[in-house]
């Protein structure tokens, strides 16, 4: 397909604007002025409207394929949570912020704050922030929070280092880099899970904190997680869930009960609001009373008249972690999202992601090699080990998914199972479409063994084949030049 | 209860699906989970219809005050928005996939993230953008830790008329880490260039400066970035993209990255949020950008097509070297923002930049015929602008809130000494009649 | 022709009159797959023995190249800035990546002789 500038014409515009009702202002001078208008596109509404339509044709996405991409909820997005944010968007922020403002948008700041409590009640926390902007946000935010609960204990300079799993998510080492730890890796045990031994070992009175997500990568739930919160804690070391399993224990286990100290949630996985391409998400992040003082500013929180009120003057607050109060419009989705479901509607939600990801690891069990064999949780992970025999990669399978009509599972994640398949199947799935999964994913195993190259040739039916990933990262061409 | 049409299975399949599993109940998957660390309380309410849902969300918004008519910027600005860029980004097939790891299957996303960063480059008159990062404030973060990269050294030198609040973010992200930060206090609302200029030594990593700045004020950095080269640091620019309708772009004054927040570009105010954080810099600092790239490559076939490119910066392959811990960004903000900017086009946003200018400048003559009412001078502005009122700028807001007026942004708050400072904001969506109306409001509520 | 000697991380040197010219082998280039960027350091860097030396890129996947021995950088093999399928092709020769001056030569007996790379190779 064309780039839009590839059919631009000179003259041509999308739209046309108001016209002016005061006078022309005086020009600016001549060296505060661009010498070339920003070479944009030149194209008709009609001509933007093909082209954008155009474009999205050429995506799977939820509401076309299912999408089951293990560690990212591809869940359904309900279309009433659209019509919910839409009703908040002509709001301005600053409005709260303007003196004597807050009481023009009670509304808006009441939302985030009954948003803060009901999640704090989903994991068992005491208070939470809604301003951190995404997933890899709230774990940057969280582990700010625990640095600054060390350093008013004095222990600034003597906390060092974050203890992960090796089968974290990327973001959890890079988040506690960015926020000026060094990283330890703890690597897993034959049991899928942290080895709880080298674990003992890492750990000293220098670590600041422990992230782990749990579920797990594996999909699995670690059920040594108490004794891990109990050492870490004996060495004031605080603990950091990363929320990006939630979807699998709403309503079964609350994070905040088995020692966890700091959590963030994305609510662009388990409360159903879309991804969007790749954002915009959400990442409150949840803490235990002791975190409460080191909270970003401004806080939102309720006097006793039932008013919402804006509160900065925190001496102990890490500061802001974004302009505003977070992506509110994704809040407003996922606010709808779980008063919708609500209390046995969010406990359905995870018990049938569990069974779904079950009843997937038990019927491919025989066709895929399964490296951790035991209960699931809410996604299960194989491996194409078997399927390499034949010269057939995970990536291929991938690939012939995509054919079937199916966007791939994630592929090579957990960095710690060879040739991963990380299936997610979510709960809003149906049986129907789970066995018509099932049968396309046994029929590229025994393609592996019978027609490996069909596998090799996939994909056949997209709007283009692989693509030369070697040439893109060598030749860095990242713009279209005008 | 009645949420079966997101959870679809009958009681019949999961039976049969728990048969397949060989367990009993649902439960029993649950049994990894020690008995004693079972949740004990769960407090939620009973679910609602979407219908009931709606109606709730309605009574929230309700408390809201709808009708305000807004001279307030402070980073997110109240513009036009074509029916256009609703409508496409509210396709499904775009709001509802994921991040284009599957490039075969995601050609949309990807095409219309490469249109996107080509708008950017454009605008900015940089090489290189990213795919989009959350906000503006955190565009600034990400823009001083890759300064700090590139050049290895551990001090930035921030202009206090950057945006407080994109400073404060600034301070957030540099919390633990061995990093100086130095402020450079306002100079009648613009960079202070001597003290500046005696801050400037090899230590520095990067100078970060905002125009149109927070006072309205705009600068020519040109002779500045030669400055700040010469002691081999980098000079990082925030920009208000719709500025840069007519203003001199941050590639012609020698800015080596450039950020900002993409709200104003297609995104509605939405109460501060979902917007972009916008990244561009020269070409050399490609390989130190946070987040994702879209490159342009060939299939096998040599037919033309994109990929996320430059993947091992990123934390799900580097880890802890990782550039940044940026994952998901604001994928879908940052396509509006390219609808918006194709809408409006080459032509179109030059007009829409006068249009904004020329509104400020009416209100700006107006205002200052108001008795006591005297405009900061000290540069030229955009669509917002600094004005000292005869007495605290806190009241009188809030006397113009009453009359459903914002009327603009105190400064006391953020700058000592300035509460008398009240910085307005005029887009082209402020039509004549309701500026008159704020001058009379204003004029009233400085009588009393 | 000096004689190579290798790091269990995959790293050669060759030494001829105190400097040493490093690489990665031709196992490893082969592993990595298409390299995409090889990142250099400065001349004048030192470093010591099994230290971060240079990073390398592909598509997929970054890796650290170690030093084999201590020394200080004294040239770099700036083609591979703009060529660096350079060390796909020819790992072992044209895909050099840095020259050091070698402190301390007798941290040789740390290394595998190509002969001891070779078995070692087998047992991976």
């Amino acid at each position: 397909m064309q780039l839009i500038y590839e059919q631009s014409v000179a003259g041509r515009r999308g739209v046309r604007l108001p016209v002016s009702d005061v006078p022309a202002a005086t020009a600016l001078p001549d060296n505060l002025l661009r010498r070339e208008p920003a070479a944009l596109a030149e194209v008709s509404e009609l001509d933007l409207v093909r082209h954008f339509t155009n474009l999205s044709r050429r995506n799977y996405s939820l509401d076309t394929n299912f999408y089951p991409l293990g560690s990212c909820t591809m869940k359904y997005n309900a279309k009433a949570l659209e019509n919910a944010a839409g009703l908040f968007s002509s709001f301005h922020p600053m409005t709260a912020l303007l003196p004597g403002g807050a009481e023009f948008c009670q509304g808006s700041l009441g939302l985030l704050y009954d948003l803060g409590q009901m999640l704090a009640d989903i994991t068992g926390m005491d208070e939470v922030t809604t301003q951190p902007l995404a997933g890899a946000h709230g774990e940057m935010t969280g582990i700010l929070l625990i640095a600054a609960y060390h350093a008013a204990k004095g222990n600034k300079a003597k906390k060092k280092y974050v203890v992960v799993p090796d089968s974290s998510h990327g973001t959890n080492p890079a988040s506690a880099a960015i926020a000026g730890y060094e990283v330890i890796t703890v690597p897993t045990a034959p049991y899928g899970d942290m080895d709880i031994e080298l674990f003992k070992k890492a750990m000293n009175d220098e670590v600041a904190a422990v992230m782990m997500t749990c579920p797990n990568t594996l999909g699995l739930f670690n059920p040594h997680i108490q004794e891990i919160s109990d050492i870490a804690h004996g060495h004031d070391a605080l603990m950091y869930y990363d929320g990006a399993n939630l979807n699998a224990i709403m309503g079964k286990v609350k994070p905040g009960d088995v020692g966890f100290d700091v959590i963030h949630v994305n609510l662009h996985k388990t409360f159903g609001t879309p991804h969007g391409g790749g954002g915009p998400g959400a990442g409150p992040v949840g803490v235990k009373k002791a975190l409460i003082p080191f909270l970003p500013q401004p806080r939102i929180v309720m006097d006793d008249d039932g008013q919402f009120l804006l509160e900065d003057h925190n001496p102990g607050s890490i500061g802001r972690t974004a302009n505003f109060f977070g992506n509110f419009g994704v809040m407003a989705k996922a606010y709808a999202y779980i008063i919708m479901l609500g209390r046995e509607g969010l406990i359905r939600v995870s018990e049938q992601a569990v069974l779904n990801a079950n009843y997937i690891k038990e019927r491919l069990k025989a066709y895929y090699d399964l490296p951790y064999d035991t209960t699931c949780m809410h996604e299960c992970v194989f491996s194409a080990g078997k399927q390499l025999e034949h010269g057939v990669h995970a990536i291929d399978i991938a690939k012939f998914l995509i054919d079937k009509g199916y966007h791939p599972p994630t592929v090579y994640f957990p960095l710690i199972v060879k040739e991963a398949i990380m299936i997610e199947p979510t709960e809003t799935e149906s049986k129907a479409t789970l066995d018509a999964f099932i049968e396309v994913m046994i029929e590229a195993a025994l393609a592996a063994q019978t027609n490996p190259q069909q596998l090799l040739d996939a994909p056949l039916t997209t709007p283009v084949g692989r693509l030369d990933e070697t040439k893109a990262a060598r030749e860095q061409n990242v713009c279209c030049i005008g | 209860m009645n949420d079966s049409h997101y959870c679809p299975h009958t009681p019949e399949e999961i039976r049969e699906m728990l048969s397949v599993i060989g367990v009993a109940s649902v439960e029993e998957l649950f049994s990894a989970i020690p008995a004693g660390l079972r949740a004990k309380t769960f407090n939620l309410p009973p679910g609602l219809s979407e219908f009931e849902t709606l109606d709730t969300m309605k009574a929230i918004a309700a408390d809201n005050s709808a009708c305000l008519t807004s001279f307030v910027g402070g980073g997110y600005y109240d513009h036009l928005i074509p029916a256009a860029v609703d409508h496409l980004s509210g396709r499904a097939e775009f709001y509802t996939a994921y991040t284009p790891y599957q490039p075969e299957c995601s050609q949309g996303t990807l095409q219309a993230l490469f249109e996107y960063q080509t708008a950017i480059c454009r605008l900015t008159g940089m090489d290189v953008s990213n795919a989009s990062l959350y906000d503006g404030g955190t565009a600034c973060a990400e823009a001083v830790m890759m300064a700090l990269r590139v050049t290895g050294r551990n001090r930035v030198i921030v202009d206090g008329c950057l945006n407080p609040f994109s400073r404060q973010v600034l301070k957030t992200y540099l919390y633990n880490l061995d990093v100086e930060v130095v402020e450079i206090a306002p100079l009648d609302g613009t960079l202070n260039r001597a003290e500046l200029a005696g801050l400037l030594d090899q230590s520095v990593a990067a100078v970060l400066v905002q125009n149109p700045n927070f006072f309205g004020c705009i600068e020519d950095f040109s002779v500045l970035a030669q400055q700040v080269h010469a002691v081999d640091a980098l000079l990082i620019a925030s920009v208000y993209p719709i500025s840069l309708g007519l203003l001199v772009t941050p590639g012609e004054m020698g800015v080596d990255i450039t950020v900002g927040d993409g709200q104003s570009l297609g995104n509605p105010l939405s109460f501060g949020g979902p917007s972009f954080g916008f990244i561009a810099a020269k070409k050399a600092y490609i390989r130190n950008m946070p987040g994702r790239i879209i490159g342009e490559t060939v299939d096998k076939q040599g037919r033309r097509g994109f990929v996320l490119t430059l993947q091992a910066r990123e934390q799900h392959i580097k880890r802890h070297k990782a550039t940044s811990n940026i994952c998901s960004n604001q994928g879908l903000c940052a396509l509006r923002g390219l609808i918006f900017l194709s809408s409006i086009g080459r032509q179109g946003l030059v007009e829409l930049a006068r249009l904004n200018r020329d509104k400020a400048e009416y209100a700006k003559a107006q205002l200052a015929g108001i008795p006591g009412v005297t405009v900061l001078q000290s540069a030229a502005t955009f669509n917002e602008f600094t004005i000292f009122l005869p007495k605290a700028a806190d009241g009188v807001v809030m006397e113009l809130l009453k009359k459903g007026i914002m009327a603009g942004v105190p400064l006391g708050q953020y700058y000592q000494g300035s509460e008398n400072c009240l910085v307005l904001t005029v887009t082209e969506k402020r039509s004549k009649k309701e500026i008159d109306r704020l001058v009379r409001e204003l004029e009233v509520a400085l009588c009393n | 022709m000096a004689e190579m000697f290798f790091t269990k991380e995959h790293e050669w040197v060759k030494v001829k009159e105190g400097i040493g010219a490093i690489g990665i082998s031709d196992h490893a280039a082969h592993e990595l797959g298409d390299i995409t960027f090889v990142e250099l350091p400065k001349i004048g860097k030192t470093v010591k023995q099994f230290e971060v030396l240079a990073a390398i890129e592909s598509v997929k996947a970054a890796s650290d190249i170690f030093s084999p021995l201590s020394g200080t950088v004294v040239k770099i093999n700036q083609a591979l800035e703009d060529a660096p399928e350079i060390v796909n092709e020819s790992a072992e020769d044209a895909g050099w990546m840095v020259w050091i001056e070698i402190t301390d030569e007798s941290e040789l007996k740390n290394l595998m002789t190509q002969e001891q790379y070779s078995d070692y190779l087998k047992t991976l």
